[in-house]
């Protein structure tokens, strides 16, 4: 008996505690839109902070976007042959990268390598009192620390994402096209009949901006709140890639089914 | 970081993200294609229009001439009524066919607009008169069964 | 003018449900170096960030010119920080500015200075603290010594009224202890500060120190200048200012009795 109520304890607090996170992060958010005028009126800072989430990430996003493209040229290919209808593989690909793989792939990458080193950043500032210091130098901590890497976040997102779908579109042309053979006009042929620009691409643009959005504050929150220890901060990048990830997929679903349905 | 440094390789990353638009935009949409340009509307109607959705192809010889607008049903008549925008450029006389026709095998269905051969041009608002369902599978089967049931028949009773 | 720059009146504080300081009333003089001693945990950088305002008093208030702190609005609580200097513990330079940029720092921030007053004042400031010719190192190229004498140039980047040290002495050689001892009484007879040093060091603060409080159980347990507390009788300050193992302050943490431990 004892442990089902302890269960049921341990399920309320945890419940009881991510609502409490997910307040704090609203507030950070509202905080950090607050502070911002000192990201663009200083816009060096912000310059910095996409020089390190965004410029830093190109290359794994590259390589990433290269790879998955030839995956899905092969994969598409071998499956749309059975049905004759192999000469689509332009708009399997594009489409798949553009609606989908694009943003949600790129989100991911862009938790784990700039998400974790913004985390790890910040949860260092507060470790060896940085973050203090500042605060009684009455300067905001939120307004030099947190919203030029927030604005960098959501600006280099979509950015990312954008240059995933065009390489991994490239990609796929090299497997489907320069590799198997598939006829080069009915590719990019079929691929412009059947990718709106309206509906598809600026569709996946909107979902990396949320999904910048979302990757980039809770690597913030989590770095904001980790305990002040080596292990405290090491929890709390785990966290901001695991939390980002769930979210991004969820979020994915959601702007999926109003979108493209 | 020197200040220099980093503003040229932010400038090469944001640069690369708007080359990287401008290719989606141009060589994988269809932005270049002719949806900016201005329609004139006429209308059809249909018993059925199968899978035709709005915004789907209006062909003529396999062109794309326009796009549909709007599909509603008229709850009056008990028929759908379809809106379509005919680019500006091309004229169609008013005997023109309208019908709905499947693209490949899996493909999506599109209107397609064959001329007849009358000296007066549609305008905007008219009507085009002469129109074809969509075909739908269980009808063709069920039209088969009966004719060849049918077929049955005559041979008995020859 | 009143004598007492900061005041700490009947100040009652806890981070959880006990509380770590119970009805405390401190006075730190102008221009004046104060030290706060006591055990490990008693709550001592806990009073320097109640007179910052990083925390409020659960009751009573602190006083800063006048002003009661936790009752500042941002531009208020803004003013009275800028008037402040503070050195943590281990420095708490920004890792990626240079020694320069992080002197700098505060007169960027709160002045509209140009380029060049800017590096006369960080080059002074520096030279004042003796590390004038590393002000292109980062800091993790410098030793902890050295970094906590940038930190306390940058605390003292635009001439505060109020200085305030958390542990300055801790982890240092003799050489680096000899030379913050000095560096704090003169910066603070040359700006005309009110320095407050919180420390376990002995020797180095009684040297210095115009006045000394000790904090025990959530209280002020003695207060004085270094030669009335070397005559005190109270057991406590005897015991911390002789460093003797056991005391008031018990050796023994709580524990229940060695038999029933042992399981006998």
């Amino acid at each position: 008996m004892n442990n089902i109520l302890n269960f049921f304890e341990k399920l309320g607090a945890s419940a009881r505690s991510s609502l409490s996170g997910l307040g704090s992060c609203a507030r950070l958010f509202f905080l950090t839109i607050i502070y911002s005028a000192d990201s663009f009126k200083r816009f060096n800072l912000t310059i910095k902070e996409i020089y390190f989430t965004g410029v830093l990430s190109l290359v794994i996003i590259i390589v990433s976007a290269f790879f998955v493209g030839m995956v899905l040229g092969l994969q598409g290919y071998y499956t749309l042959e059975k049905y004759g209808s192999s000469e689509a593989i332009g708009v399997l690909v594009a489409l798949a990268l553009v609606r989908e793989l694009g943003p949600v792939v790129t989100a991911l990458l862009f938790a784990g390598r700039a998400g974790t080193a913004i985390t790890a950043e910040i949860g260092l500032m507060k470790t060896t009192e940085q973050l203090s210091a500042m605060e009684m130098m009455a300067v905001s901590p939120v307004a030099r620390i947190v919203a030029p890497r927030f604005w960098a976040g959501m600006i280099s997102m979509p950015i990312l994402a954008t240059i995933f779908s065009m390489v991994g579109i490239l990609g796929g042309y090299f497997i489907a096209v320069l590799i198997i053979g598939v006829d080069d006009g009915a590719f990019w042929s079929q691929m412009q009949a059947n990718v709106d620009f309206h509906n598809d691409i600026v569709d996946g643009a909107i979902k990396s901006i949320v999904f910048g959005f979302t990757c980039t504050l809770i690597a913030l929150y989590q770095g904001l709140v980790a305990p002040p220890t080596a292990e405290g901060v090491s929890r709390a990048t785990t966290k901001t890639v695991v939390i980002s990830s769930l979210s991004v997929l969820g979020l994915d679903f959601v702007l999926t089914s109003f979108m493209f349905v | 970081m020197e200040r220099v440094k980093l503003d040229i390789w932010v400038g090469i990353f944001v640069a690369l993200g708007i080359i990287a638009m401008f290719y989606m935009a141009t060589r994988v949409g269809n932005l270049t294609s002719n949806d900016v340009k201005k329609t004139y509307e006429v209308k059809a109607y249909f018993e059925n229009i199968g899978g035709l959705k709005p915004r789907a192809a209006v062909k003529a010889s396999g062109v794309v001439v326009g796009r549909i607008g709007s599909i509603v049903f008229d709850p009056e008549a008990f028929h759908a009524v379809v809106k379509i925008n005919i680019d500006e450029r091309y004229s169609f006389p008013t005997d023109t066919f309208a019908n709905i026709y499947t693209a490949g095998l899996l493909g999506e269905q599109y209107l397609s607009l064959e001329a007849g051969g009358d000296d007066v041009n549609l305008k905007a608002g008219d009507l085009i008169v002469h129109t074809q369902d969509a075909v739908v599978l269980e009808k063709l089967i069920s039209q088969f069964l009966y004719n060849s049931a049918g077929e049955d028949d005559d041979k008995d009773k020859d | 003018m009143d004598e007492n720059l900061i005041s700490i009146n009947k100040l009652s504080f806890g981070y959880g449900k006990e509380l770590l300081h119970k009805d405390i009333n401190m006075q730190f003089n102008r221009g004046k170096v104060s030290a706060i001693m006591g055990g490990s945990g008693c709550g001592k950088t806990t009073i320097l960030r109640l007179i910052g305002g990083q925390l409020k008093p659960n009751s009573g208030n602190v006083n800063v010119d006048g002003k009661v702190v936790h009752e500042q609005g941002r531009e208020g609580l803004r003013n009275i920080r800028r008037k402040m200097g503070m050195l943590f513990q281990h420095g708490a330079l920004f890792t990626d500015l240079s020694v320069y940029e992080n002197v700098a720092f505060p007169m960027r921030e709160h002045t509209d200075l140009p380029e060049n007053a800017i590096k006369v004042l960080v080059l002074l400031k520096l030279n004042a603290v003796g590390l004038r010719g590393a002000h292109k190192k980062m800091p993790a190229e410098l030793s902890g010594g050295m970094a906590r004498r940038v930190a306390l140039a940058r605390a003292i980047s635009l001439d505060p009224d109020i200085i305030m040290y958390d542990e300055p002495f801790a982890g240092l050689d003799p050489i680096s202890m000899a030379v913050i001892c000095d560096l704090i009484r003169s910066l603070n007879d040359a700006l005309g500060a009110t320095s407050i040093i919180v420390t376990h060091d002995v020797a180095e603060t009684f040297s210095f120190a115009d006045y000394i409080y000790f904090l025990a159980d959530g209280g002020v347990a003695a207060e004085g200048s270094p030669k009335q507390l070397l005559a005190s009788k109270l057991p406590f300050v005897k015991q911390f200012i002789h460093s003797e193992k056991d005391g008031p302050v018990p050796f023994h943490a709580e524990a229940p009795s060695y038999q029933s431990d042992l399981a006998l």
